[in-house]
């Protein structure tokens, strides 16, 4: 499959993850939205290492270049799950404080 | 068309409508169920890449754990209504025309760049994405981010907890 389709695919997945930041106001809603940003840099990772892979076959049969690119996905994942229960609990905090999940109410700083 | 070509064209499209209806629903909930069907369809694209280890880990940690997460914290603030406020339509307009002029910069970089040219992903071949490769490379080379995400892990768990904790 040519590796244009991948990276169009996840710039798509990208920009929707955008726009849903730019546009709704429900911290939890913006919040899947990043998930939805981080996958999709997933995604193409992995594509990419698959590009890198296919590279490095023709000259050695035995290589395993590419591992990386999979080895960091991974990493994000982790470091996903971790930022998840971190952002939740504020999340939650702030609806404890502002009876509320519109990130509007968190303007407070500016006065 | 080959049976590989349909299915990722299926996957790309499944993703990328699922990835809409997590803007335009209403309700959390219904978000949150639509994303989940978007990781779903990348672990499809990551097993049509022979990326075994990462489909499973998708599922498992993506849509196993953290969505679950969403649904009891949505489900606990009781917000699976509608509770956003109408807002201006001239601001969503502006949200999505930079989204899209973002996109639109990107494509036509990519559809400029030599380098992008005549290159393929490999299909179902290749075993890089095997658990056994994945892990001997994790513990060998990458020993040492391993364990620092351990430590990044505890941290995470009792910033949680303390965060959350009521006063």
């Amino acid at each position: 499959m040519p590796i244009q389709y991948y990276i169009y695919l996840s710039l798509a997945l990208f920009s929707i993850g955008i726009i849903g930041v730019l546009t709704r106001r429900n911290a939890i809603i913006v919040f899947m939205c990043v998930e939805l940003m981080l996958n999709a840099v997933n995604l193409l990772l992995v594509a990419f290492s698959k590009m890198h892979h296919g590279v490095a076959l023709a000259a050695d049969p035995a290589t395993t270049a590419g591992i990386d690119g999979q080895l960091f996905v991974f990493f994000i994942m982790v470091v996903a799950a971790a930022e998840v229960s971190v952002g939740l609990a504020i999340i939650v905090m702030m609806y404890r404080n502002v009876h509320s999940v519109d990130i509007n109410f968190l303007n407070r700083l500016k006065n | 068309m080959s049976i590989t070509e349909i299915l990722f064209f299926f996957l790309s499209a499944l993703a990328v409508f699922s990835a809409i209806m997590v803007l335009v629903s209403r309700n959390p909930v219904h978000s949150v169920l639509w994303l989940i069907a978007v990781f779903f369809a990348i672990s499809g694209h990551y097993i049509l890449l022979n990326a075994q280890f990462l489909a499973i880990v998708n599922l498992i940690v993506y849509a196993g754990a953290i969505m679950v997460l969403f649904l009891f914290v949505i489900m606990l603030m009781n917000i699976n209504k509608q509770t956003e406020r109408n807002k201006h339509i001239w601001m969503k307009l502006a949200g999505a025309v930079s989204g899209g002029c973002f996109l639109m910069v990107l494509v036509s970089l990519v559809r400029q760049a030599n380098d992008f040219q005549e290159k393929t992903a490999l299909m179902g071949t290749g075993d890089i994405g095997l658990i056994k490769n994945l892990g001997k490379a994790l513990f060998s080379d990458f020993v040492v981010p391993f364990e620092i995400s351990s430590v990044l892990f505890l941290s995470a768990m009792v910033g949680a907890v303390v965060i959350g904790k009521k006063e």
